[in-house]
């Protein structure tokens, strides 16, 4: 089953590894079983701007706490990275970095003579003057479309600085153009990460947990403490020394699976740490089975039911009550796929009903190859059926056609740029950026909380409605909402989803 | 301080400027236009992520976008374009569509121009324009989107707008819409000011244009004005070979009554010369009700600024372009009497404009040397400013990146240049009187929120 290869430079992208698909119609139940018998993956004739794996790779490498990074290629390859430098520093309290270093974000600014000569020998000079001006612990290469397309050998430059330069230069292969599935960016870091910087493991830990995260709040320390355990964030906060014993830890949990996926399984198959396949804890059966598997990998079984029991004793009535107070709502959710499904296993906690989802890509199975990741399998059990499932790389025209269409009381979103139509059409609408918010039994309450809250004080998208821009033309919103994506079945056994 | 050392195309920390396909901000500028990007996936969010809250109307999440994918890059994406295009009519409702090419297309050799003509066949408002990152800058770019929108749509509607028809009327070239974070404010301004003084005034982008009927007049105008100190030139000199239109160049920002009343006074001169037949007794007095306007608000600052005791900054560094750097250290040291020491340009200003604009900055005072470096690479300017040290409270003001630096130094800060997270503007303005006074109120402002 494994795909996994630390010897070859790039990862295999993610259609490829996993057979992940950008384009879907059906329901999630569809979905679902289309999944076992192989995803054939459909094109849109319209489509609008996309995520690529460059940033994605970046936001895993620029949070690192003592590494310097360089983008490989034009300056526009990197011009968003500011937005990471904010983070890390509004973040920071989150994590306990009392002074955020400034983040050291260089680009190699290929030129037009570059993509006729190469820009080996600029990027070989530029990786030296990085490193006389940073001293970093270690030095990260992005590629990008240009540099890939010129087909400049990052390898072997990098190979010859960490040899001249005496620590870790890492290159990261996340050009654009190779894959649809942005999220290959992550895998594509992770992949340089372990190649470069994890160490066998010298011994191993029983009192410390691996969490492959983005750079939410803190709730795994309480949450592992019964367990005489503490997390290892990887790897925005990390530092080079904590990734390369990240070895040694007792176990690795995920907080997304679309995230961790490919350092998840790395961690396991080539260092020996057990990952934990049960999902993410969204929703409290999720939070029951994950809390459970915890308990077992790390030998503390009696330690995990009575944590369950304590937690369920204190928050179930309060989400009974909220229950009480949403039941009869109904949403649609957008997102990345797995905190898409953890979003959809909140709202069945609260009996809101989800009218739809517009997700960004699917994974029919992640690298662990386990079904017990698949939380949108799960879900579909725990909490029955999701109609207008669609699988959309954030093609803005299709979810304002369906929002339009299906008018929920409510929108939520996980990524920026999609509250915005929500809004406009007078549904209130909720981007929460913390993952970590809404997960766990406490987590139900806090989102519930803030559903409640945001649907109450719906004033502002009211009079938002009054007066929205819309360049949408009158025609494309009388279509169907998957008039430009391509027809036929969705598997490659015939399965169905498709009209 | 010298520039030697300098190399333009080096590597870089912090850019404060994106790559050539940023300039699909000015189609955004543009009402009711689309830019359509035939470009890798990611470009549109790069470039959204560098200005942030620049979606307008059809930019952001809403463009369209061929996304190259590795077939488009072995096969060519003519085919993927066309089909995008085709559908783009369909699904948004938009006066002018801009096809702008990534690095991707670039490399592999789309015969986009060809294409856009196809369509231009069918009678669709469409331009194309080569913007592949590693061509140019954001900054050089903008020139290439505009004249490329003159050269392909402005063009086709000549006979019902004669060159230069109109005495009164002139095409503003200033702010780069997005790369400058006041672009829509200042445009307001200059064309308050300028048909305060007479003129009828196309700025083009921001609400204040008309959209592409008032693209479709810019041969009508008589003359050109070009803020800037390079940037927007390759313009005003097309426009000048095109359509005959002379032009004339203020050469930074005008911030507060100095540099203002200065630029109103230059292009009164200079539309009388072009035969504008302005009234100049209404536009003289325009100005003086302008400037008495401004000084009866420095006279009540004043006291403040003499008075203040516990403490306000006296000196100041600068990272921003050149139409700024300079144009803040003439407003600062002489209308607010805050000293720029250091000054640091990080537009990536070509070499044959930097020694005018050394020598504008210089005409600031001949008794103060204001040292000048020209630096894009920011991260670079930072180390020379932390090596620095000033008797005093410091002012920098920059991008949201030099807010850290300021800390480092114990510096105010004002943030008033991209990309930065840490400020929101939304229709200020910082050229004219007004705009003097309101760099006035931002850097106290911050002064004073630092007591407590």
């Amino acid at each position: 089953m494994s795909q996994i290869d630390l010897q070859i430079p790039e990862v295999s992208i993610r259609e490829i590894r996993l057979g992940s698909i950008t384009g879907f119609q059906g329901s999630a139940k569809e979905l679902v079983k289309c999944s076992r018998c192989g995803l054939r993956d459909k094109t849109r004739s319209f489509s609008q701007c996309l995520g690529c794996s460059t940033s994605h790779a970046a936001c895993m490498v620029i949070l690192i706490q003592d590494a310097a990074v360089i983008s490989h290629g034009p300056v526009g390859c990197s011009s968003c990275y500011h937005e990471f430098a904010f983070t890390y520093r509004v973040n920071s309290p989150l994590r306990g970095v009392e002074h955020p270093g400034q983040r050291r974000i260089f680009s190699t600014n290929l030129q037009e003579t570059d993509t006729v000569y190469g820009g080996e020998a600029k990027l070989a000079s530029g990786i030296r003057e990085v490193y006389e001006r940073t001293h970093p612990h270690a030095i990260f290469v992005l590629t990008t479309c240009a540099s890939g397309i010129i087909g400049d050998d990052v390898e072997s430059v990098c190979d010859s600085a960490e040899e001249e330069l005496g620590v870790p230069v890492v290159a990261i292969f996340c050009e654009g153009f190779r894959s649809r599935v942005w999220t290959t960016g992550f895998d594509a870091g992770y992949h340089g990460i372990a190649r470069k910087l994890i160490k066998p493991a010298r011994k191993r830990r029983t009192d410390v947990i691996n969490v492959i995260n983005f750079w939410g709040s803190d709730i795994f320390s309480d949450w592992f403490a019964p367990f005489g355990a503490k997390p290892n964030f990887i790897t925005p906060y990390s530092t080079v020394e904590c990734l390369e014993h990240s070895s040694e830890s007792a176990a690795t949990v995920q907080v997304c699976s679309t995230l961790g996926s490919y350092l998840g399984a790395v961690l396991e198959q080539d260092f020996g740490v057990p990952e934990i396949k049960t999902a993410p804890p969204y929703g409290v059966a999720q939070t029951d089975r994950w809390f459970r598997e915890l308990g077992k990998a790390l030998h503390k079984e009696k330690e995990a039911e009575e944590l369950i029991v304590a937690k369920k004793a204190e928050y179930l009535p309060k989400i009974a009550a909220l229950r009480r107070e949403l039941e009869g709502k109904t949403a649609y959710v957008t997102a990345g796929a797995a905190h898409g499904h953890a979003l959809l296993n909140v709202l069945g906690e609260l009996g809101i009903r989800a009218e739809g989802a517009a997700l960004f890509h699917h994974n029919p199975l992640y690298d662990n190859g386990s079904e017990k990741s698949d939380l949108l399998a799960q879900g579909v059990k725990d909490y029955g059926d999701v109609p207008n499932f669609n699988i959309c790389n954030k093609q803005e025209f299709e979810l304002v056609n369906t929002l339009n269409r299906l008018r929920p009381d409510l929108l939520l979103a996980r990524h920026g740029g999609m509250t915005l139509w929500g809004a406009k059409l007078g549904i209130p609408s909720l981007l929460i950026g913390d993952e970590h918010f809404s997960m766990g039994y406490e987590g139900i309450l806090r989102y519930g909380e803030r559903i409640l809250e945001v649907l109450e004080n719906d004033e502002f998208v009211k009079n938002l409605e009054k007066h929205a821009v819309n360049p949408y033309t009158k025609w494309w919103l009388s279509q169907d909402p998957y008039r430009f994506l391509e027809k036929g079945a969705a598997s490659a056994g015939g399965g169905g989803g498709s009209k | 301080m010298s520039n030697a050392g300098i190399r333009n195309a080096g590597i870089i920390e912090q850019e404060r400027y994106t790559c050539a396909i940023g300039a699909l901000q000015s189609v955004v500028a543009i009402p009711r236009a689309v830019p359509i990007l035939h470009s890798g996936p990611g470009c549109g969010t790069m470039i959204q992520g560098f200005f942030e809250r620049s979606t307008g109307y059809a930019g952001g999440s809403t463009s369209p976008c061929t996304n190259f994918s590795e077939q488009e890059v072995v096969f060519g994406g003519i085919d993927r374009l066309r089909e995008i295009i085709t559908n783009t009519y369909k699904v948004l409702d938009t006066d002018l569509q801009v096809v702008l090419t990534g690095c991707t297309s670039g490399i592999v050799g789309d015969d986009v121009d060809a294409l856009a003509e196809e369509f231009r066949g069918q009678g669709k408002p469409i331009v194309s324009v080569e913007t592949a990152g590693f061509k140019c800058s954001n900054l050089v770019a903008h020139s290439l989107v505009v004249n490329a929108i003159v050269d392909q749509y402005v063009s086709l509607f000549e006979e019902d707008n004669p060159s230069r028809s109109e005495k009164r009327t002139v095409n503003l070239f200033s702010s780069i819409p997005y790369q400058d974070p006041f672009w829509k404010g200042n445009l307001r301004e200059y064309k308050r000011l300028l048909e305060g003084i007479g003129l009828k005034v196309h700025v083009l982008f921001s609400p204040e244009s008309r959209g592409v009927a008032e693209w479709r007049q810019i041969p009508r105008a008589s003359f050109n004005i070009l803020v800037s100190p390079w940037y927007g030139k390759p313009i005003a000199e097309h426009l000048e070979e095109r359509y005959d239109q002379p032009y004339l160049q203020f050469p930074h920002v005008p911030i507060g009554a100095n540099e203002t009343e200065r630029f109103l006074r230059q292009v009164l001169a200079f539309a009388g010369e072009q035969d504008a037949a302005l009234d100049e007794i209404a536009a003289g007095e325009f100005i003086r009700r302008e400037r008495e306007a401004y000084y009866g608000e420095i006279d009540n600052l004043a006291t403040f600024l003499l008075e203040f005791r516990y403490g306000l900054p006296n000196h100041v560094h600068i990272l921003h372009d050149a139409g700024y750097v300079v144009g803040l250290s003439k407003f600062l040291l002489h209308e607010v009497g805050i000293v720029p020491k250091e000054q640091f340009i990080v537009d990536n200003t070509p070499e044959e404009f930097r020694a005018q604009i050394e020598a504008d900055l210089k005409s600031t005072s001949d008794r103060k040397t204001i040292p000048l470096c020209f630096e894009p690479d920011a991260g670079k300017a930072q180390d020379v400013i932390r090596s620095l040290r000033h008797k005093g409270r410091g002012l920098i003001i920059g991008s949201g990146w030099d807010k850290e630096l300021a800390r480092e130094k114990d510096y105010d800060f004002l943030s008033a240049a991209v990309p930065t997270p840490y400020r929101m503007v939304l229709t200020t303005n910082y050229v004219g009187f007004s705009g003097g006074l309101r760099v006035i109120e931002d850097i106290y402002d911050r002064v004073l929120a630092t007591y407590r």
